[in-house]
């Protein structure tokens, strides 16, 4: 039984015009306790909006941007999680995020852009055009899934914010709530979670901030209602719920790095080459296949070299892991 | 009619532990059935990747009982019930069962019996080679647990299975260094370990101090 908060269609209660004016009329008038930022202004052609509960979102499939794999089911994506707010066992996830409330909800932007402040979740959706990306996801426990993923690029969200020029990177901050989230009761990492990317690595067409699965508003045990997909990278760094977007000049401090400097480091992408410490990334273990699979090769940038490869021209991997 | 002790274990106590410790095995069994789509329902569902779950259960099983066995002298000499130990034998050869299931899966389900990789994985992994040492030190305790090697054997016997005191660790050493962050389980396990140990000692101690003459002369 999942249990989710009550949504009302937005046709239902005004048109978007008469809702951006009362956003106006209620800044002019001062009343507005927190600096609700003017991104839901900002001219753009489409716009998203959540589907009523459990209903879906209206989305077509990039097929460039897709493998041809087929997609693990929604049960296999959903009941096996590494989600540490919510437990560290697979299954605490989806047993532990049924009360979590991902609506309403808010993400600051702050630091190097000149568009900073709080955004409403929906106010993001509405700039954005939604699309289904299939997306390999490798852990850095060695097992994948293929996951059809729902959302926009994070490139053109980002761009919303018009970062400055001394914005060099961009940190990603997940909700501190241990009453929503048992898991952030015991310190088994730093909380809140935090993830980074390099502000090209966040340009890159391949990054996502997904909203949905299968076409379904994100559940909660999947990062709801909004996360970072970086398939290129391994799973730790889709960072889930995000609740604050910051752009730096410095290189943020990721929570795995924090917890563990010399397993996990700041790029993270997927390298058969290197290996984790204590176990080999050579090979991972594709989830849903059958009991006898063998385990498939592990691709360098999780298959994704010819996209991205070139954003590492240079770099030592095996330094910068 | 009362039973003796003996007939007792025969009939009761060591068909009841023969069940509980095979209980685990029937119900991964099922699991395993229930993965393959051989079976609709199982009691235990193996979950996204029936692999590392069935690996892991093993393994925590095996860790169960080599505990158990260690805890079957405490528990005799708190409670006086020497008669335990009549089971204590079939406890460890579960535990060498549980072992092997463990490694079996490893090697089979998940590495595909691909020996280089499997190699590789026990030189380079320090987790691995611990696990793979604790397998190894652990056959020659179950060949040698019948009683003709029992008496075979005679006090050398004793020395050689108090090896199953390192193997114990190793195991414990073996999960700890596994296990991504949360280590919480594998202290756990550690905690359990040193209680039995130091229960040891200190019964070592106190049998001394009992034995030892009342007075001890001073030096002069």
């Amino acid at each position: 039984m999942t249990h989710r908060t009550p949504r009302i269609l937005p046709s239902e209660i005004t048109s978007q015009e008469l809702f951006l004016d009362r956003r106006r009329v209620l800044r002019s008038l001062g009343l507005t306790g927190v600096a609700l930022g003017s991104l839901a202004a900002l001219p753009r052609t489409f716009a998203a909006n959540l589907p009523p509960a459990g209903g879906k979102f209206d989305v077509k499939r990039n097929a460039a941007l897709s493998i041809a794999d087929a997609p693990n089911s929604f049960q296999e994506i959903t009941s096996y999680n590494n989600y540490y707010e919510f437990g560290t066992d697979k299954s605490d996830p989806a047993e532990q995020s049924r009360n979590f409330k991902p609506l309403p909800w808010t993400v600051t932007v702050d630091g190097e852009a000149e568009v900073k402040g709080r955004f409403d979740f929906e106010d993001i959706l509405k700039g954005e055009t939604l699309e289904e990306r299939v997306y390999r996801l490798r852990c850095v426990e060695a097992w994948s899934m293929v996951i059809p993923w729902t959302g926009f690029p994070l490139a053109g969200l980002l761009k919303r914010f018009k970062p400055t020029s001394k914005a060099k990177y961009v940190e990603f901050t997940t909700l501190m709530d241990p009453k929503q989230m048992p898991g952030q009761r015991y310190r088994v990492l730093e909380w809140p979670y935090v993830e980074g990317l390099r502000i090209d690595e966040a340009m890159h067409p391949l990054a996502f901030i997904a909203v949905g699965v299968y076409g379904q508003a994100l559940p909660n045990q999947c990062g709801a209602p909004l996360r970072l997909v970086t398939p290129w990278k391994y799973g730790f760094k889709g960072i889930k719920s995000i609740v604050r977007i910051r752009f730096t000049e410095r290189q943020p401090q990721n929570s795995w790095q924090i917890a563990a400097p010399n397993e996990y480091g700041f790029y993270a992408n997927v390298n058969p080459a290197v290996d984790h410490p204590r176990w080999s990334q050579a090979t991972e273990r594709r989830l849903g296949g059958s009991l006898l699979a063998k385990r498939a090769a592990t691709l360098p940038f999780n298959g994704y070299a010819d996209q991205v490869a070139s954003l590492y021209a240079g770099m030592d991997l095996r330094r910068n892991f | 009619m009362a039973l003796n002790v003996t007939s007792t274990y025969r009939y009761v106590v060591k068909p009841l532990t023969f069940a509980l410790c095979a209980l685990p095995a029937v119900l991964m069994t099922l699991g395993l059935l229930q993965a393959t789509g051989v079976l609709q329902h199982s009691p235990m569902d193996l979950g996204t990747d029936p692999v590392k779950r069935l690996i892991h259960a093993c393994g925590t099983t095996a860790l169960n009982l080599l505990l158990i066995t260690l805890a079957v002298t405490p528990v005799r000499q708190i409670t006086g019930m020497n008669h335990l130990v009549r089971v204590r034998r079939m406890l460890g050869l579960f535990a060498f069962f549980y072992v092997l299931a463990h490694f079996t899966v490893y090697a089979w389900l998940d590495q595909g019996l691909d020996i280089r990789a499997i190699g590789a994985d026990i030189v380079k992994r320090p987790y691995i080679t611990v696990g793979m040492l604790a397998l190894l030190l652990l056959i020659p305790l179950a060949i040698t647990s019948t009683n003709a090697m029992m008496r075979r054997l005679g006090r050398r016997w004793q020395k050689l299975h108090r090896l199953v005191y390192a193997i114990t660790l190793l195991g414990v050493w073996h999960f700890y260094w596994q296990v991504k962050k949360d280590i919480r389980e594998p202290l756990l396990y550690f905690g359990i370990f040193l209680v039995l140990m130091g229960w040891r000692l200190w019964w070592r101690q106190r049998i001394k101090a009992k034995s030892a003459p009342a007075t001890v002369p001073e030096r002069t």
